[in-house]
């Protein structure tokens, strides 16, 4: 008994802890994405490629496997993510060239293919909204979750245009769409992590029953040595 | 107690049917690993259709580009060329193609869409060597008077007539293969993709 | 069939095997829970190997390719972030399995005579997965692989006088690089899994040869029918083999659920900072070994620098995993079991738990002098179990053995 006390308590503090947020003050939005929606995948995508992509690659990502994941044609690749020139079986660069980014903001802006396996998708959201003005910086803004980033608020004209709801569905938009982009087989793992526990569910039920069957010689003193 | 009766008939049936489900399970199991060895998408990006405009092509020249990283000849035949063809039809070992070494729309005596435009793969269908393109009539080497053109493989010296046919008596079996392909416009040809129906 | 059997069995003992190892190894009828560790190990071992094999058809062992490569099989290869899923997940598996393991042969005397050979091989089987362990999560050469080597193997560095030179040559460069990630997939894929499965082979010729133990702690071996068998023995198989399989489904479940809902959990089986590709300039704010290695590693920051040295910590660490191998001899007791121990070693075991998982939790915490005090007072438990093994065995009154096994 004390065995097992001893082993859950061992379990309860490898899942109670979160190691990520152990490293960061600041707190973070709960960005509640939701993978399994197509739509906001797709509006998501559309957004990155509108506000985003011109400074930020997304490199271990091929314009096609976002159409053939999210449901769209070809020529949708084409007319809403592609770049002119680049081919839908290319991976996604940005726009901009190391020469330019370097003189406008100091540096290569980071490729966000793995953003948000590395840092969360609360804190994409968070950070995403969380620009205010600072007369101090180079755009004229801050951030409260990444103290002077030296990013401008790319996303400002969305948030002048329309309601605070609207605005925030937005960005929940492109947080779940970075969320795809870190790990793509996501949007399949689910599903067939159930159908796989179901098929175990049977073996488990038949191993358990053969198991009892054979253990009757044991358990009734039947058992004998050849 | 009747639970403590031995029956043979369940044990067995219950083995039988935990070996079978676990089998299957194997055999889910096994899938995802061959399918690790299928093209990735990097090898299908690399060999995505290829484009190649035709506009400056003289008759009885011949470019190669690659295509899933195999060499494709694209080159313009001449009336006269298009002319022999027919008469070597003797020398070959299929020369109706009757084996399905091209796609249906190029089932053909030119093996083309267009006859005075080849496009054919340029690998030997006896070990994968790549033919050499020999197209001097006449050639001492290869036949004299008899040699119309055409393609002579140097690894295992199969010969091959300028539609990528195989002449009997060769090592290789059967005709060149001709790739996929269409005419995007008069001077572009893609070549990995069939003609839109 | 019989003729094909008898054909083989000429030259080749198969019957004589499947008996002696199987059809009539004859194994405690007893066996609890904590018996299914052996076999999942193996099962764990098996599926490394296999999906090794299949990942490294697919990775590239240079610093410049390795990150990217990890997330070319991650994402361009049909299936092989299932693949890659069940290597990683199987890593934190195999250690899992093997902790239970140990802590069943603790519980139930498993290490004393005759069995001291076994524990002696089984902990050798532990320190090669602790490094096969430690060399295979280099290389995705994210930045906790990067800064993970550094601090492991600049321990080498602290030894005296050869230290630096020591240092070099296993890097064979100045610092972590191409050359540590060559040579470390190198003993990754190829020299530790043929040490492991060597290990493995060896560990259980020894246990056939003595027969497994059990809850109670008793030699099955003394009380033999007339045939000479075991009175309280069954066949391994068929008895334990479907006992096995259960165990092996239930295992899977278990296993399933974290790949397929839960692949990262939480960063304890793929760390967050691990996604960013290895950066010589940038040092993660907090750097912690993976889950499994976190108790020497709490060990190492617990003991303060001597004589200008980080090298008595790390003759700490070491100490801490080689002073299981002494287990056999430190134990004076004369009972095996648990269930019939005096208390006070009940106790020392009680607190030697404690110690080991909140060694473990705290090596992945930063460091506070909270959490420093709290290291040096556990370190000190850790070994105290060991030292005072032989006063805290040889001390209270132990409860009668029975003279044959209890309970089915």
């Amino acid at each position: 008994m004390k065995n097992i006390k001893i082993f859950t308590a061992f379990i309860l503090v490898l899942f109670g802890a979160n190691v990520i947020a152990a490293s960061s003050n600041v707190k973070l939005e709960s960005a509640n994405t939701d993978i399994s929606d197509y739509d906001s995948l797709k509006r998501g995508a559309k957004h990155f490629m509108n506000y985003c992509s011109g400074c930020h690659s997304i490199e271990l990502m091929r314009y096609n496997r976002i159409g053939q994941d999210l449901g769209m044609s070809e020529d949708e690749v084409v007319s809403d993510l592609l770049y002119a020139g680049s081919k839908p079986g290319e991976k996604m660069k940005s726009a901009i060239s190391t020469s330019a980014s370097t003189k406008w903001f100091g540096g290569t802006p980071p490729d966000l293919s793995l953003t948000s396996r590395s840092r969360g998708v609360d804190w994409i959201y968070s950070y995403l909204k969380g620009f205010y003005p600072d007369a101090k910086r180079t755009f004229g803004v801050n951030n409260h979750v990444l103290a002077n980033a030296s990013m401008p608020d790319v996303l400002w004209s969305l948030r002048q245009s329309k309601s605070a709801e609207a605005f925030d569905q937005d960005v929940r938009d492109i947080t779940n769409f970075l969320d795809y982009v870190g790990e793509p087989a996501k949007l399949v793992r689910v599903d067939l992590g159930i159908k796989v526990m179901l098929f175990l569910a049977v073996l488990l039920v038949l191993s358990y029953l053969l198991k009892k069957e054979y253990w009757k010689d044991v358990k009734y003193g039947k058992w004998k040595a050849k | 107690m009747s639970g403590q009766e031995i029956d043979l008939k369940k044990r067995r049936f219950l083995t039988q049917a935990t070996s079978v489900v676990g089998a299957v399970g194997v055999g889910f199991v096994a899938w995802p690993f061959l399918s690790t060895w299928s093209p990735s998408a990097a090898a299908k990006a690399a060999g995505a259709p290829v484009d190649v405009d035709i506009s400056k092509l003289e008759p009885g020249q011949l470019v190669r580009v690659l295509w899933r990283k195999k060499p494709v000849w694209i080159f313009r035949r001449d009336d006269q060329i298009i002319s022999d063809l027919k008469t070597l039809e003797s020398d070959l070992a299929d020369p109706n193609n009757e084996q399905q070494q091209q796609p249906e729309y190029a089932k053909n005596p030119t093996r083309s869409i267009k006859p005075e435009i080849a496009v054919i793969i340029g690998v030997c269908t006896h070990l994968g060597c790549s033919p050499t393109y020999r197209p001097e009539v006449g050639a001492a080497d290869l036949g004299g008077d008899s040699w119309k053109g055409g393609f002579y493989c140097p690894c295992h010296g199969s010969k091959f007539d300028l539609a990528g046919r195989v002449y009997a008596g060769v090592p290789a079996p059967t005709n060149l293969v001709v790739p996929p392909y269409h005419f995007v416009n008069d001077s572009l040809i893609r070549v990995g993709v069939d003609p839109q129906a | 069939m019989d003729n094909n059997k008898n054909w083989i069995d000429q030259r080749f003992p198969l019957t004589k095997v499947w008996n002696e190892h199987l059809a009539e190894y004859y194994t405690p009828r007893n066996f609890n829970f904590w018996y299914f560790f052996g076999s999942l190990a193996i099962l764990v071992l098996v599926i490394q190997l296999i999906t090794g094999i299949f990942l490294t058809m697919h990775f590239k062992p240079e610093a410049g390719l390795a990150f990217d490569s990890v997330e070319y099989i991650m994402r361009d290869v049909d299936w092989g972030w299932l693949i890659r899923y069940m290597h990683s997940t199987g890593a934190s598996a195999f250690f899992v399995v093997v902790y239970l393991h140990m802590y069943r042969a603790l519980i139930y005397g498993s290490y004393k005579a005759p069995r001291e050979l076994i524990w002696i091989i089984g902990m050798v089987i532990y320190i090669a997965l602790m490094a096969e362990a430690f060399m295979g999560y280099v290389l995705p050469w994210g930045q906790m692989s990067y800064w993970g080597a550094q601090v492991i193997i600049s321990l080498f560095g602290s030894v005296p006088v050869i230290g630096p030179d020591l240092l070099v040559w296993i890097l064979g460069d100045y610092a972590v690089g191409d050359a540590a990630l060559n040579r470390f997939f190198s003993l990754h894929v190829i020299a530790m899994p043929l040490i492991l499965v060597v290990l493995v082979f060896l560990h259980i010729v020894a246990l056939h040869t003595v027969g497994s133990n059990n809850p109670d702690g008793i030699e099955i071996k003394k009380n033999k029918d007339k045939n000479g068998i075991p009175k309280d023995g069954i066949p391994f198989h068929p008895y334990y083999s479907v006992k096995d399989i259960v165990g092996v489904v239930v295992f899977l479940m278990i296993f399933s659920a974290v790949i397929f809902f839960a692949p990262a959990l939480n960063g304890y089986f793929l760390e967050h900072a691990n996604f960013v590709e290895a950066n010589p300039l940038k040092t993660p704010e907090h750097i912690a070994p993976l889950w499994y290695l976190t108790p020497f590693y709490s060990v190492l920051r617990a003991i303060p620098p001597m004589f200008g040295s980080q090298f008595p910590g790390v003759l700490a660490m070491f100490a801490a995993l080689l002073i299981f191998f002494a287990l056999p001899w430190l134990d004076r007791s004369k009972v095996k079991s648990i269930r019939y121990r005096s208390l006070p070693y009940k106790i020392a075991l009680g607190i030697f738990v404690v110690s080991f998982v909140w060694l473990g939790y705290l090596g992945m915490q930063p460091v506070t002098p909270m959490n420093a005090f709290l290291a040096r007072v556990f370190t000190a438990t850790y070994f105290g179990f060991f030292i005072l093994m032989p006063w805290f065995t040889s001390i209270g009154q132990t409860k009668p053995v029975p003279e044959r096994l209890t309970g089915v």
